[in-house]
């Protein structure tokens, strides 16, 4: 499968081609995406923002490989994605894809380096899963299992445990939706943290618009199409986000 | 107006069924458990029952009699005498005479008896019951009943004739009707093992003729009394045995000696230890596992029940809710086990009909056992469900709000096992799982390993039944032919056998009835003379080797030593109920074990000597010329000392197709209902697993993880408990199988306790491919996860 071989430098990280999804038929179809249109770089941070049913969570499926387009191209550093196999989509997750989730999804019975080298196991040029650990730093928690984690740690794990594999993008879907507002700026800073040091391409999701002041890109969905594509000219700090 | 208001189904209850809807694969899988208990029981239960009242019935109604008095020739003006005995209520007195018959179209003889029917009238005890046909006309000298087992099977039609030797003499028998008795129901040869149709008939003929022609007129060779009601049993025989000793009386005996009843009271002793031991054991393996299921199907519903409490439904409306869904589940179960136990009792009533013959055989279960089963099932679901959703009831709405919290595994980590660096991470998750809830992992275990010992315990019949037939049949008795003389004969009448076509090797052996007698405990036997050097009937010990019989004195199997508390080294008094009826005391030497039927052998000549009577012998035991068969058995025919033959190779064919029809039926019932529990735990394991871990699994396969990965995690579990139940589940099927061999053994059959290795390698081999069937079945389920809905929703 082509989605496995490396990039061409002069590609984007993302290239999408009048992506549409419909979900349903007939006259119970959901027009989750009506022809989407985006090119993005390389190791950028981008966030999404978007009303509920906007189409952002369905474009950061599709792009993760955990969902299929029903129309337009996908283009992953200038390998088509579109009509993958699912076994290639699973390769393409195994390898470039790191998830963050709003519900942190870990293995309870794992603790927090077990969690993470879960994932360093399978890649092929992972971080040491305390390394991963340390970047978010939890390096003072690696034994310690999810029932004994706050929120936050556990949130934080799971960055960890997506980002250990070195992956080329990360996909972050309301990763502070979960969280109180001190705990999630702990959060921003992990991620871009990571962004900054590990040159992933970084996509988030989320509902609090001052998030946005983060970013390198923001998008903003309106009914399933792109409403707006902006770079930021400055990026401020979670730090100094207001929420 | 309640008829006009459209039905209407309430929000919660339209949501019960869009629930059992997608459950319904593990409402099946519980709701199969049920039905496997509950037909069990009802099928057993419903066959004891129906067997009971079936004979209690035909008793009564044909009076069958409750003591026999054989004697050798008694004038008929003694039956007032009898009529006048204290207890007695009923009697007659009539001719019973061995018999064979030439059947057209068969090479073997058979062999039966004539009895005599009162020339005017029907018996007072005993009667028939006349399925076709017509009574014999008095004086008419060839009329005949035949028994309708022996019509059948050779196609006799009225107005057929059968040659027959009837004691010596030639008879051509006329058929004028065709009839069933209480007396044999279970219509067997004597010293036979199985019933014959084909082999053993029975006519019955008017007083008049048959005394004509054996030479009784005016005299009658047995006497039945039917007993009033309270009347000592004991004190009949004695007073019949004081009347009749004068006319050679070999002793009175009651219905648990008399033969058709002696089997049709073992089969309904062995229905009952069936019905006693496996069903409830299936009843409660059935009550537990439905419990545990449901509560960990519940409890899988935490979320819901939040939600539904946060909507304003209060903790009843909650549990009722459940305990309806519950309540589908069970009706199901009870419908479903219902159904299949009355079909199987009609079809397993119909297989008793070709072997027990009644005139009507109707399965019922007793009502009882209805309510019984279903109580039994409505408390073990319903107590399943009651905890659960009480538990969940507890739950505050706003807990449902909130994220989980994941379930602490810090301290089975502690367990060093699942610490060690070189497992996998899926290993660990596999591992810690087990040990963080040994009590899921205890059931799984506990389900798997039960449903495999069931299946090792019914299995295991098949296995002694081989055992058994393996050992009498090529064993202990390894003749071809057995001839019974009408009396002992002097000892040429062996040289004379010897010379008949086709006789290879001939064996004489000496039969005499007597009752065996220690302190108070009497029971009547045949004692069996042999030579020292038999080869063709011997005993055979528990260890499969033969007995030799000690000079000096007797050796019993284990059966009748118990009865009569007897060991080796102690005194008999033997009373000889035929010929001279001396009283003997003769030691016991050896006490052995035997599978079938119960036995009392010395050396023949030592018997003969204890006898006085010359050196005579019974019969004689043949190894024969299979080519020659045919004319042996012309041969013999015309032999009017031969009372009766009996052959090896029809006893062992009818012996094997008895166990397999009947036994092996029943085995094979029990199996299925065994697979069908496995199919039950394993499965709702497997899904309810599934079902607790679909989010961990979801993000595994979002991780990158491929489906093959991800079901090592989930499969990888239910294999290893799996494993883990195999040894236990066959050591718990031993047990079990031991405990049955114990409690089926009866008077007729002691079954062994060999389990045979291929046994235990069926057992595992269902129980594995039940759970790899379930597992697959799961699999597909978790090819199908929707990975991004799992994730996106909180639980």
């Amino acid at each position: 499968m082509a989605a496995t071989e490396p990039e061409a430098s002069t590609e984007p990280c993302f290239r999408t081609e009048g992506l549409t999804k419909i979900y349903g038929s007939g006259h119970s179809a959901v027009h989750a995406l009506r022809g989407v249109d985006l090119v993005l770089p390389e190791r950028e941070l981008v966030v999404l923002l978007g009303a509920s049913g906007s189409g952002k969570s369905t474009l950061l499926n599709i792009l993760g490989g955990l969902d299929r387009p029903t129309g337009g191209r996908l283009f992953f550093r200038g390998t088509e994605l579109t009509n993958a196999s699912q076994r290639a989509l699973t390769q393409y997750r195994r390898r470039h894809v790191g998830f963050v989730f709003q519900f942190y999804n870990l293995m309870a019975s794992l603790t927090a380096r077990e969690n993470v080298a879960l994932v360093t196991e399978i890649a092929e040029n992972p971080l040491a899963p305390e390394e991963a650990l340390r970047l978010v730093g939890l390096e003072q928690r690696l034994e310690h299992f999810p029932a004994q984690l706050s929120g936050g740690e556990q949130q934080r794990v799971a960055i960890a445990r997506a980002i250990a594999k070195q992956p080329s993008v990360l996909l972050c879907d309301e990763p502070t939706g979960a969280l109180d507002s001190a705990t999630g700026v702990r959060v921003l800073e992990a991620l871009r943290d990571v962004n900054d040091r590990l040159g992933a391409t970084t996509l988030l999701i989320t509902h609090n618009a001052a998030v946005a002041e983060m970013a390198d890109r923001v998008i903003t969905f309106s009914d399933g199409r792109v409403r707006e594509d902006r770079v930021n000219a400055t990026r401020k700090a979670p730090r100094e986000l207001s929420w | 107006m309640p008829l006009r208001r459209p039905l209407r189904l309430s929000a919660l209850d339209r949501k019960l069924l869009r629930d059992l809807w997608a459950l319904k694969g593990q409402a099946a899988a519980i709701a199969f458990v049920i039905a496997g208990g509950v037909s069990v029981y009802l099928v057993m239960a419903g066959l004891l029952s129906s067997l009971e009242e079936t004979r209690r019935a035909y008793y009564d109604r044909y009076r069958f009699a409750d003591v026999w008095a054989p004697v050798v020739r008694a004038p008929y003006a003694l039956l007032d005498e009898i009529r006048r005995i204290d207890g007695v209520q009923a009697a007659e007195a009539r001719v019973r005479v061995p018999a064979l018959f030439e059947m057209p179209g068969m090479a073997e003889p058979a062999s039966g008896q004539v009895l005599s029917l009162p020339d005017y009238g029907l018996p007072a005890v005993n009667q028939v019951h006349l399925v076709r046909g017509r009574l014999p006309r008095p004086g008419a000298r060839s009329e005949a009943l035949v028994l309708q087992g022996f019509a059948t099977a050779h196609r006799l039609e009225i107005g057929d004739t059968i040659p027959a030797t009837i004691y010596g003499g030639r008879l051509d028998v006329r058929i004028v009707g065709i009839a069933l008795s209480p007396e044999h129901v279970y219509a067997i040869a004597p010293g036979q093992i199985v019933p014959d149709p084909r082999l053993f008939g029975v006519l019955w003929m008017g007083r008049d003729a048959l005394s004509e022609a054996v030479n009784q007129e005016g005299a009658f060779n047995e006497a039945v009394a039917r007993l009033s009601h309270g009347a000592n049993e004991a004190a009949v025989i004695a007073a019949l045995d004081r009347l009749l000793d004068p006319y050679g009386a070999a002793g009175a005996y009651g219905r648990e000696d008399q033969v058709s009843n002696a089997f049709v009271s073992s089969e309904i002793d062995q229905l009952r230890t069936m019905s006693n031991v496996l069903p409830p054991i299936f009843l409660v393996v059935a009550a537990f596992l439905v419990n545990v299921v449901i509560s960990r199907l519940i409890a899988t519903e935490r979320n819901e029940i939040g939600l539904m409490k946060a909507f304003g439904y209060s903790d009843l409306d909650v549990v009722v809710h459940y305990l309806k869904l519950v309540a589908a589940v069970a009706a199901l179960g009870l419908a479903v086990g219902a159904a299949l136990g009355l079909w199987m009792g009609h079809a397993l009533a119909g297989v008793y009909t070709e072997f027990f013959s009644f005139p009507l055989f109707v399965f019922r279960a007793d009502p009882r056992v209805y309510v019984l089963v279903v109580f039994v099932t409505v408390a073990a679901t319903a107590g399943g469900a009651a905890a659960a959703v009480r538990r969940a009831a507890r739950l505050e709405p706003a807990a449902a709000m909130t994220p989980p919290a994941p379930p602490d595994y810090s301290r089975a980590a502690g367990s060093a096992v699942t610490r060690l660096a070189l497992l996998d991470q899926q290993t660990r998750m596999v591992l810690r799982q087990i040990v963080r809830f040994p009590g899921r992992a205890a059931f799984t275990v506990a389900g798997v390993a039960v449903s495999g010992a069931l299946l090792v315990a019914t299995l295991f019949f098949l296995d002694a039944m081989q055992v058994m037939i393996r050992v009498y049949f090529s064993v202990a008795n390894r003749y071809d032919v057995q001839v019974v003389f009408t009396e002992a004969r002097s000892t040429p009448a062996l040289f004379e056998l010897a010379r008949a076509p086709g006789v290879l090797h001939a064996e004489p052996y000496r039969r005499v009835a007597a009752r065996l007698r220690a302190g108070h405990f009497e029971e009547r036997a045949s004692i069996t003379g042999q030579p020292l050097d038999a080869s063709l009937s011997r005993l055979v010990n528990a260890e499969r080797k033969p007995v030799v019989p000690v000079p000096g004195g007797l050796v019993l199997s284990r059966d009748l030593a118990e009865k009569l508390h007897v060991a080796a080294g102690d005194l008999l008094e033997v009373a000889v109920t035929e010929g001279r009826r001396p009283v003997l005391t003769i030691p016991v030497a050896a006490v052995t074990t035997t599978f079938i039927g119960s036995d009392a052998r010395m050396l023949i000549h030592e018997l003969n000597a204890a006898l006085q009577e010359g050196a005579v012998i019974s019969g004689a035991n043949l190894l024969v010329d299979a080519s020659l068969e045919r004319s042996l058995y012309a041969e013999l025919e015309g032999r009017p000392a031969v009372a009766g033959i009996a052959l090896q190779r029809e006893a062992e064919r009818n012996f094997t197709e008895l166990m397999d029809r009947s036994i092996g039926l029943s085995v094979w019932v029990y199996t299925a209902f065994a697979a069908l529990i496995a199919v039950g735990v394993v499965y709702n394991t497997v899904r309810i697993s599934f079902a607790e871990r679909q989010r961990e699994l979801a993000s595994l396969r979002v991780l990158g993880f491929t489906r093959g990965e991800v079901s090592y995690i989930l499969l990888g579990e239910i294999a290893f408990l799996t494993l883990a139940a195999l040894p236990l589940g066959a050591a718990l099927g031993a047990v079990l199988a031991w405990a049955l061999a114990q409690a089926m053994s009866s008077e007729l059959f002691r079954l062994p306790f060999v389990i045979d290795a291929g046994t235990f390698g069926y057992a595992a081999v269902v129980v594995v491919v039940v759970t790899a069937v379930s597992a697959l079945l799961v699999r597909r389920q978790l090819d199908r996860m929707d990975l991004v809905g799992v994730l996106k929703s909180r639980d």
